[in-house]
């Protein structure tokens, strides 16, 4: 069979690689198998650009076979080393492409993964109020605990206003 | 109409302003690096639309087409920061909403899709908050905003998804730069993740001993939360910068006497000053209304001739192009026209 990465050469070297718990397989030639264990020194990042240093990966290996280099956005037509470059993503869809490989990224910026606040009103209706509530309860408690029961009557009518609406 | 910096805020002494932005992105675009033409102009129109046609803000709201306009209108905004500069960038079509008061702008295909700013005097950033939130609330009624559950508001940088937020707030620290302190805040805001920029954001050196603090996390924390600690932590900066400037008083005030008045000397009579020198000397004069030493002279005035002698609103002022060297003598003499009225 041909290299699966150049298409050009035969391929006669097997390289199996672990992304994110997936195992990939891949067949490929002597060549593109060197420039391929080369790369795996952090070769194929343009290391002088800002966000790949940003975003530096524990272990770069996991992003740069042929295969997942491929990978674009379906909405937008990036691919995951076009995000490398830029350190933008191209459309909001990226995100779920791209998500998985994304959670190092958030960890270092953010220091979290998960969205804690705001959701838009209309699109979730009723979720932000309950948030809110849970959040004055969590206030409710505290107020009586220091026995401030001006401040905790001033909760509950704020938290009864809410369960009305 | 009066625009912000025509009020005082609370702790108007140490702090100038306070901006809280967010960063919205609409689902069925795009974000604004990968948009065609036409998809810009769509996303342009849509978000006027939603503002224009939208009684409930309870504010008067103005669009802006940025091509439209003089590249010297559109740097005397970012002299304003009622925009950023990447707004001025000619090439994409980009639009403005700005409210009467200045408070509250809207700009359209920044990095992202949305940038909404507000901005208030003083150390104010909860109300800052409330009008972002509820300007926030207003434009998801007509638009479907890109948000994740996981993720939150997603945004074209991943430095911004999540909340989307950024809170800043902008302080006058003479007495910490004087004294040297200013290096102790700064470790401790690089410790616990709060960015420190000068005058003019991102990448300016502190221009006039200003400093803006703003919050670098987006994800992992609520609105509420990051607009709680940027308060916190710039109040523990106001507190501190009060006690070194009394403490700076009391151990010399002559010496401090002298600063300020040699300052507004210079201020007042010079009829050649650049930008630079009048940032400087401003800061002296600040420091003396702030501290009460100078009692005719308002904070709302520093803050209008801060604005005014910008390069770009000078040359507004002035109603034609100047040549730098034009500009620094007309510089001295407005500045002198502004302390007069
Ligand atoms: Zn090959
Ligand atoms: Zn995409």
């Amino acid at each position: 069979m041909l290299c699966q990465n150049c298409q050009k050469r035969i391929a006669n070297v097997h390289v199996t690689k672990v992304i994110n718990g997936e195992k990939f397989e891949m067949y490929l030639c002597e060549k593109c198998a060197n420039e391929s264990a080369y790369s795996n020194f952090g070769a194929p990042f343009d290391m002088s650009n800002f966000f790949s240093g940003l975003f530096g990966f524990e272990n770069p290996v996991k992003y740069v076979t042929a295969a997942t280099e491929e990978t674009r956005c379906p909405m937008c037509g990036m691919s995951y080393s076009d995000f490398m470059h830029i350190g933008k993503m191209g459309c909001a869809k990226c995100y779920e492409v791209f998500g998985p490989r994304l959670q190092p990224v958030f960890r270092k910026l953010h220091g979290a993964q998960e969205h804690v606040g705001k959701y838009p009103r209309r699109m979730f209706a009723g979720k932000n109020a309950s948030r809110e509530i849970q959040r004055l309860k969590e206030l409710l408690n505290q107020a009586i605990e220091r026995e401030d029961y001006e401040k905790a009557a001033e909760i509950r009518d704020m938290i009864r206003k809410l369960e009305v609406e | 109409m009066s625009a912000w910096y025509y009020e005082r805020g609370p702790e108007s002494d140490v702090v100038i302003s306070s901006r809280v932005r967010l960063a919205r992105n609409l689902k069925d675009y795009p974000f604004p690096h990968r948009m065609s033409r036409q998809q810009e102009a769509e996303v342009v129109g849509i978000v006027r639309d939603s503002i224009l046609n939208n009684s409930k803000s309870g504010m008067e709201f103005t669009f802006i087409n940025m091509n439209e306009i003089s590249p010297l209108d559109r740097q005397a905004m970012v002299e304003k920061h009622l925009i950023s500069p990447e707004m001025t960038e000619s090439g994409s079509f980009r639009g403005l909403l700005l409210s009467s008061d200045e408070k509250v702008s809207i700009m359209i295909n920044e990095e992202d899709h949305l940038r909404i700013q507000c901005l208030y005097p003083g150390l104010n950033l909860a109300e800052a908050w409330q009008l972002c939130n509820s300007m926030d609330d207003l434009l998801e009624q007509k638009v479907e905003y890109a948000f994740d559950e996981r993720y939150g508001y997603l945004t074209c940088c991943p430095t911004n998804a999540g909340t989307g937020i950024r809170a800043s707030v902008m302080l006058h620290l003479p007495a910490l730069i004087m004294t040297g302190y200013i290096k102790n805040v700064l470790e401790v805001c690089a410790k616990i993740g709060i960015a420190v920029r000068g005058l003019y954001g991102e990448h300016s050196e502190a221009t006039g001993n200003m400093f803006q603090l703003s919050n670098q996390v987006t994800m992992g924390q609520s609105e509420q939360d990051i607009v709680e600690s940027i308060t916190g932590i710039a109040t523990q900066v106001i507190e501190q910068e009060r006690m070194l400037r009394k403490e700076l008083y009391r151990q010399n005030p002559i010496k401090i006497e002298d600063t300020i008045y040699r300052s507004l000397g210079v201020f007042s009579n010079a009829r050649i000053i650049s930008s630079e020198e009048s940032l400087k000397l401003l800061s002296d004069i600040r420091l003396g209304v702030e501290m009460g030493i100078i009692k005719d002279i308002t904070i709302e005035k520093l803050n209008e001739i801060m604005l005014k002698i910008q390069p770009a609103n000078l040359q507004k002022v002035c109603n034609r192009q100047l040549t730098p060297e034009e500009r620094d003598v007309q510089r001295a003499e407005l500045i002198r026209k502004l302390l007069t009225t």
